[in-house]
């Protein structure tokens, strides 16, 4: 069973490494030469500014934009290398949730989460739907709305529903685009629980794109700030939180930033 | 072999090994012979190696969702972080999970199907008439009113679904013109009529063939066009945040798609007609010894303008009805991918549909008036 151990972080090694990533669409450029690393069972809040590129740097690490330069490592090994069949075998061990949800739209709840586990996990599709009813009872919906369709679910449970997607096949890596957004904060800080309960267990590790300041205390080991179109800095709340930079002390200091902080003192 | 996952001693069962999603059916199978289990049987999880969600509902399907929750009290030794993955599955199947399933293929189902496809089709020729009135209705006042036209919107469309089809429009009735041509030729050489074959081709072109394949051919090409555009606008709430915004759908995004579909369709007619004549032409002087000028001349003497203007009549109803099909379609998109196709097919059908339809009636009417 491997679990992590927040205090033994240093000596894992990484299961993301993005070593001077470039990045460019037409003229804009939105990454240069950025570094960033994810240990193996950690939860690393990725945060910055809207259009700093957190959205772009998750689909390049999972291989959905070619990066104009640079290298990236996921699970020791460079996706772009890889054949179609080798790259499909890494790739179900990603779960992805994307910040708009891109549930399918023609298959109703339960049968976008059953997808993976009958296509990769081979299970027949009952058992898989039943595993299905479970995850969206584990994300906080009721097995009611398993047979509806995503047009007529709400903004937050359509959240909730991607997150049981990317959830399905139990990932070694969990991708995650703002998945708190558009939740109410009782969902919100179920759900932080929740990720820290399955990490715990499950042992796998988390990129958190969000801008939940109390998901970033309550779940995140390590806080990676993207900022002038590369990490800044990677560490500890509490260093990342004293960093000598503008935008991160206007972030941390500001009136939100100090009553997450202590809330969650309290 | 069973007791790679599950040992039974007496009254002890003790689990081991992985309890993951990959050994599924083989866990599945364990448990399943295992049967019923009383109560009094004593549990332990210490041999659990590695344990993920399927895992984990699996064993607290066969031992319980109470006992599951209990976990901490009786399984001390397992690691904390399983115990609490334990129990937060307990606690998502207390909801029942089991769902009615749904029934199907029953006779009165198969009725009832062909009962809402009926009552369907009413509605829907009757949201079609609603829709055109609708549009008139935005149409004919904004026409007094120059200066809310949307010019740049209309020349757009009219590039694309008038423009860009030119090509495509003049081979195909070229090859249809050069086919009417061919058949003529073949059935009239038995009487010794082969000039006539300039008559054939003239009168189909410029009275039906012009105007129908370049209508079929905007139908297939425009109107899937337009239902698949609007649609995607629907779908992602584009359309609700215009209404909300208080500006009106039908004037910004339907009634360029009609004018410039009113503009195009009769050009493309016109383009169809020579070019289906160009086809006969051709053949005519290529394998009939008709010469090029022979075949102007009999246009000339035998076809009378009214042939023409019938046949261009059409152009402007087809159009209206074309574009008023697409853009409604479009408007019936619900969120799903699989609507907008659905939807998509639908308009294709619809308007080649009515186009044909009315075709026939035009022929009719006409013939009546002797024109
Ligand atoms: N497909 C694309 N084509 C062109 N530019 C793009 C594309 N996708 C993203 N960009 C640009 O890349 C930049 C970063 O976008 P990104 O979506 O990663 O922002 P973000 O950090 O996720 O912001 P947010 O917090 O608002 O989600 C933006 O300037 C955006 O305009
Ligand atoms: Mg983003």
């Amino acid at each position: 069973m491997t679990h992590s151990n927040k205090s033994s972080e240093q000596h894992s090694q990484p299961v993301i490494s993005v070593r001077g990533l470039v990045n460019r669409f037409g003229a804009n450029v939105v990454h240069e030469n950025l570094d960033l690393t994810l240990n193996q069972g950690e939860i690393l809040g990725v945060v910055g500014g809207s259009g700093t590129g957190k959205s772009v740097l998750l689909r390049s690490i999972v291989g959905l934009k070619r990066p104009n330069d640079g290298t990236i490592e996921v699970l020791g090994t460079r996706l772009n290398d890889l054949s179609e069949e080798q790259r499909s075998q890494v790739e179900r061990r990603f779960g992805v949730l994307f910040q708009r949800g891109a549930l399918f739209s023609s298959l109703n709840l339960q049968e976008n989460i059953a997808l993976p586990l009958i296509e990769h996990a081979k299970l027949g599709r009952e058992e898989a739907e039943y595993l299905a009813r479970l995850k969206l009872s584990l994300v906080g919906l009721s097995p009611n709305t398993a047979l509806q369709f995503p047009e007529s679910l709400s903004g937050g449970m359509v959240k909730r529903a991607a997150l049981a997607r990317a959830l399905a096949l139990d990932p070694d890596i969990l991708f995650l685009d703002e998945p708190t957004a558009g939740l109410d904060p009782i969902g919100a800080a179920a759900f932080d629980e929740l990720l820290v309960t399955l990490r715990d267990a499950l042992g796998f590790s988390v990129f958190l794109v969000t801008h939940d300041l109390d998901t970033l205390y309550a779940a995140c080991d390590r806080v990676a700030v993207l900022s002038q179109k590369r990490v800044l800095v990677t560490d500890t709340l509490a260093r990342v939180a004293s960093y000598d930079d503008e935008w991160i002390q206007d972030y941390f200091q500001g009136p939100r930033g100090r009553a997450a902080q202590h809330a969650h003192q309290n | 072999m069973p007791d790679e996952w599950l040992t039974v001693e007496g009254a002890n069962i003790s689990f081991q090994g992985k309890w993951t999603l990959d050994n599924f059916h083989a866990l599945k199978s364990v448990l399943s012979q295992q049967g019923e289990l009383s109560s009094k049987k004593k549990i332990s999880l210490n041999g659990i190696e590695r344990l993920d969600t399927a895992g984990a509902a699996l064993i607290i399907e066969f031992i319980g969702i109470e006992r599951a929750k209990q976990v901490p009290e009786w399984a001390s030794e397992l690691p904390k972080e399983q115990q609490a993955l334990l129990v937060r599955i307990a606690e998502a199947m207390e909801v029942p999970l089991d769902i009615p399933p749904c029934t199907r293929h029953s006779i009165t189902d198969a009725l009832a199907n062909i009962g809402q496809k009926m009552s369907d089709l009413w509605s829907q020729q009757r949201q079609l008439l609603a829709f055109i009135g609708l549009v008139l209705a935005t149409l004919i006042p904004l026409l007094l009113r120059p200066h809310r036209w949307r010019f740049t919107a209309t020349i757009a469309h009219i590039q694309q679904s008038g423009l860009n089809a030119v090509p495509i429009v003049a081979l195909l009735t070229f090859m249809v013109g050069a086919v009417v041509a061919f058949l003529g030729a073949t059935v009239l050489e038995d009487f010794g009529a082969t000039i006539y074959t300039i008559d054939l081709v003239a009168f189909s072109f410029l009275r039906e063939f012009g105007v129908l394949l370049a209508a079929i051919l905007l139908a297939g090409r425009t109107a899937s066009a337009f239902t698949a555009q609007l649609g995607a606008m629907k779908s992602n709430e584009e359309i609700d945040a215009l209404q909300a915004q208080g500006l009106d759908p039908i004037e910004l995004l339907v009634l360029p798609r009609v004018i410039a579909m009113l503009v195009s369709l009769p050009l493309l007619a016109f383009v169809g007609m020579l070019s289906g004549l160009l086809g006969g032409a051709v053949v005519a002087s290529l394998s009939l010894d008709i010469s090029l000028t022979q075949f102007m001349t009999t246009l000339q003497k035998d076809m009378s303008v009214t042939h023409f203007l019938v046949g261009l009549s059409k152009a402007p109803v087809f159009a209206f009805v074309i574009a008023v099909i697409g853009c409604l379609e479009g408007f019936k998109v619900s969120g799903s991918a699989q609507s907008v196709g659905a939807h998509t097919t639908s308009s294709v059908v619809q308007s080649i549909f009515m186009v044909i339809l009315i075709d026939a009636l035009a022929a009719l009417f006409f013939m009546e008036m002797g024109w």
